[in-house]
């Protein structure tokens, strides 16, 4: 029963933490380089565009949802399995979701990064 | 690629690695939470090493919006688990750690991901940033200005 729970709670954790990146990506494209549009019209334009885009609010509830989950199963899961699996796991899902959400050209360079980081994250943290 | 970029990456690193090590230190010291004991939450929050932790993600999550407006997720994703990376030679060389030859793999990995992927484009999705309207910009800029009068 303990084991569903963990998985389970590794399964919410991927999926709240992808759906939160691929929408802070979004609204972060949609708000355009900030270095520029603060050079042209200041920090209250940056400020502004940013809490104006609704899938910023979308992507911050996401990404508030995984942290809390985080938090959760961390307290009862085992640290060993939770913390690896739900890291890498994220970044395998966050490449198949850029390509399919916001078009990146994930090329055979990104795939392999997203593999090795997400073997060595794992590594790292068990 | 400028330096202020890079600045931005290294911000990225930094703050997810010193963020998420001082939130893990605070939380081993409140221990447990459960479901049914919510207020243990707003507890943990009261840690001071809990809240530093928070204090940093914050800078984290700046550094990461500022990168993600003009790069890739799967660009910028990269950088963050050099953290990862960071926090174990911090181990090794600074607290004199011993690190296992797993994680020294662990470490040789995720830098060659990164490579992969700093060798390559910033940005590959449709370039919105290049074309913001003006008059778009002009827009938000007066509803800014307005607002604030």
């Amino acid at each position: 029963m303990k084991h569903i729970c963990t998985w389970g709670g590794i399964l919410v954790i991927v999926m709240a933490s992808v759906v939160g990146d691929i929408l802070m990506a979004r609204a972060m494209k949609q708000v355009g380089d900030v270095h520029v549009l603060w050079r042209r019209s200041g920090l209250w334009a940056v400020v502004g565009r940013i809490l104006g885009n609704p899938n910023f609010f979308l992507g911050l509830m996401a990404m508030t949802l995984a942290f809390f989950s985080l938090l959760f199963a961390l307290s009862w899961g085992d640290v060993s399995l939770v913390a690896p699996a739900a890291a890498s796991l994220t970044f395998i899902g966050n490449a198949f979701a850029a390509r399919i959400f916001l078009h990146e050209k994930v090329d055979r360079r990104r795939w392999i990064a997203a593999l090795l980081v997400a073997g060595g994250v794992a590594l790292l943290a068990g | 690629m400028t330096l202020r970029k890079y600045l931005v990456l290294a911000g990225v690193t930094v703050f997810a690695a010193a963020g998420d090590s001082m939130l893990s230190h605070g939380m081993k010291q409140t221990g447990n939470i459960s479901l049914h004991h919510l207020q243990s939450v707003i507890l943990a929050v009261r840690n001071p090493w809990v809240l530093i932790g928070i204090l940093l993600l914050l800078a984290f999550f700046a550094a990461y919006m500022n990168a993600l407006s003009w790069a890739d997720l799967t660009y910028v994703l990269p950088a963050t688990s050099l953290g990862y990376v960071l926090l174990a030679l911090v181990a090794r060389f600074v607290l004199h750690e011993q690190v296992s030859p797993l994680r020294w793999l662990g470490i040789a990995l995720i830098s060659g991901g990164v490579g992969f992927v700093a060798g390559g484009p910033a940005l590959t999705s449709h370039a919105h940033h290049d074309s913001i309207p003006e008059h778009e910009m002009r827009d938000s800029a007066i509803a800014v200005s307005g607002g604030k009068s």
